[in-house]
């Protein structure tokens, strides 16, 4: 089986989110880049797939030369090699026409993608790549088991979770759950090394085009102060809850 | 030219936010000078889609449709697209919606924004406003093609009556090439209880209510509220509570009209999963916790001793107030 894992390169989760004095654009002075954690989750369960089933795990991320950390990370976790297809991922759809390239030129049977990235909150890469490339499509996927051709996912629903059956060629929009956080793998130093030796190849983007455009930002307005009732007074937190916050 | 809205049902019965798209399907219609149509999967309720402004409603059922599959319903909409030549496709935030949307996009070659939280501030160019960063940030996004779907937030434009005459017709899209390897084995949900999605109320524990065995007084209090129960992360991690419940940046994303946070911390990762929420309280013993600083109300206090209370007030004015 061949996987390619799809990572995107994201603001760490303890991130402040700015924006440049225009509010044209994300400011990312001071900000620590990771791999979505949704891609972590999914790169995880490739490594199960490939030390289990003897997968070949490829990663690949669409996006500028200052993402190659996070590429190499994924690398030395235990990913065999990576793409970087050198474009800045402008949005969702141009991002998913680039993938779907590198999965028609290399022939996965399995394309682990994250729900959402944690910073533009697309959550649209899997669905719209799996469409493009006739592939079947399973999102919020929280369970993933392959046997020869036939795949069996389970999904978060609505107030529980849905089991499907399915085949591949396959995409997920993995999230936790498809592993335990506790499974989740740090790159240890003979990882870090090997990493360096493994093949990272750029490839020029495809011609594609874009959907959407973020014109402009804003910060939420800042918050009113809080109310504090004390504690032995609940009749008066459902005081202001009805008469004041009319939320009961 | 019209608006299109997908609304969603469960057992036969349109779901709440089938509703808060049908308002803003009519919003965008009105902005627009034209129509809303519904597109309703198996919906015996379809005709109350008339109350938020629904002019017409295409319900569809029959073979391939009889459960969710995102693909076969995705294909079902687009249909709907081509036969009322719509180009504003309006779904929800559901977890099934945010499923059918990048498939629906990408058939159509639709440019999709999901997260949106108003009406458009403008139609032509066709910019809505959307939440980014995990609630951090908005992001006003233009959407270029000519077909545009856009996912509206749960409870943020609301269900805002504009009362009409809906024409419920049926709907028999062509399912020759429908899907069937995707295919659902089982579900697994707690019936009759209220889901985090749904919910107008929901009262979460952390990591400070010390174990599972404590979480009645959790249940109890939702059941008085009509709320779902959710959890931090570091509960569900424990197994004190399902996975299922677990909300955040990582988890489920809440935007309830009340969010009742007992014995956690407010770590950034939890708020920025929940601050879509209206009305924030916050129970824990701490007053430096974070949480108090993103909170509406808060009481510092030990949830073992102000919860019960909690409860008693509740029960009380729920007697008062029917
Ligand atoms: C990549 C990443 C993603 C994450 N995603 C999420 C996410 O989606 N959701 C999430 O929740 N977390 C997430 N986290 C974890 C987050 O950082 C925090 O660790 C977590 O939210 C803390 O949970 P808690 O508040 O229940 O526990 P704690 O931080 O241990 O807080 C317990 C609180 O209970 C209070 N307390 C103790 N006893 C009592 C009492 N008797 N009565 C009242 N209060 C009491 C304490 O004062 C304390 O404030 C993520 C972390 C990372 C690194
Ligand atoms: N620039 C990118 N490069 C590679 N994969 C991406 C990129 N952007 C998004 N993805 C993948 O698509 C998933 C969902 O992202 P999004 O649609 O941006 O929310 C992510 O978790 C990644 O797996």
């Amino acid at each position: 089986m061949k996987i390619l894992v799809c990572i995107s390169n994201v603001p760490d989760t303890t991130s402040k989110i700015n924006f440049t004095a225009d509010n044209s654009a994300f400011d990312t002075t001071g900000v620590q880049f990771v791999i979505n954690p949704n891609d972590e989750f999914g790169l995880t369960r490739a490594m199960w797939f490939k030390e289990k089933q003897g997968a070949t795990v490829h990663v690949a991320n669409v996006g500028p030369a200052t993402t190659e950390p996070a590429i190499r990370k994924a690398l030395a976790i235990g990913a065999d090699e990576a793409f970087r297809v050198d474009a800045e991922p402008t949005d969702g759809f141009f991002v998913a026409q680039q993938l779907a390239e590198v999965v028609k030129n290399g022939g996965y049977d399995l394309v682990i993608a994250g729900r959402e990235s944690i910073d533009y909150n697309g959550g649209m890469v899997p669905g719209m790549l799996a469409t493009l490339l006739d592939m079947n499509f399973v999102n919020n996927c929280i369970g993933l088991e392959v046997d020869g051709t036939s795949a069996t996912a389970s999904r978060e629903i609505d107030g529980g979770k849905e089991t499907l059956s399915t085949s591949l060629p396959l995409v997920i929009g993995g999230q936790k759950g498809l592993v335990e956080e506790s499974d989740l793998r740090i790159p240890n130093m003979r990882g870090i090394m090997m990493a360096r030796k493994k093949k990272l190849e750029v490839l020029a983007p495809a011609a594609a085009t874009n959907a959407t455009k973020d014109t402009s930002f804003e910060k939420p307005a800042p918050k009113g102060a809080v109310k504090m009732v004390d504690a032995d007074n609940m009749a008066e937190l459902v005081n202001l809850l009805h008469n004041e916050a009319k939320v009961i | 030219m019209s608006v299109l809205v997908y609304t969603e049902s469960e057992n036969g019965a349109l779901r709440k936010n089938a509703f808060e798209v049908a308002s803003y399907g009519y919003a965008v219609a009105q902005q627009m000078g034209s129509s809303v149509t519904a597109i309703s999967i198996n919906a015996s309720d379809a005709d109350t889609l008339g109350t938020y402004g629904v002019a017409k409603v295409l319900n569809a059922s029959g073979a391939g449709l009889e459960s969710f599959n995102a693909k076969n319903y995705a294909d079902v909409i687009a249909q709907a697209v081509q036969k009322e030549g719509a180009s504003v496709i309006v779904v929800s935030s559901s977890t099934d919606a945010k499923y059918l949307a990048p498939i629906l996009a990408a058939k159509l070659q639709a440019g999709y924004a999901p997260n949106v939280v108003a009406a458009p501030s403008s139609t032509a160019p066709f910019t809505v406003k959307r939440t980014a960063f995990s609630n951090k940030g908005f992001a006003n996004t233009e959407i270029t093609t000519d077909n545009k779907v856009v996912g509206v937030s749960g409870n943020a434009f609301g269900a805002i009556e504009n009362p009409t005459t809906a024409q419920v017709e049926a709907f028999s899209p062509d399912m020759s090439s429908a899907d069937t390897a995707t295919k659902s084995v089982e579900v697994d949900k707690v019936s009759g209880k209220v889901t985090i999605a749904d919910a107008d109320t929901v009262v979460s524990g952390g990591r400070g209510l010390k174990g599972p065995e404590n979480w009645g007084m959790v249940e109890e209090l939702a059941e008085v509220l009509g709320a779902a129960t959710a959890c931090s992360k570091p509960v569900s991690d424990l197994g004190w509570r399902p996975h299922s419940e677990h909300v955040g940046q990582t988890g489920k994303p809440v935007a309830s009209n009340l969010y009742i946070a007992i014995g956690i911390s407010g770590a950034i990762q939890h708020l920025a999963g929940v601050s879509a929420s209206k009305v924030k309280v916050v129970i824990n013993t701490d007053p430096e916790a974070p949480f108090f600083k993103a909170a509406d109300y808060g009481v510092v206090g030990d949830a073992f001793e102000v919860v019960p209370k909690l409860i008693e007030k509740l029960k009380e004015f729920k007697a008062q107030n029917g």
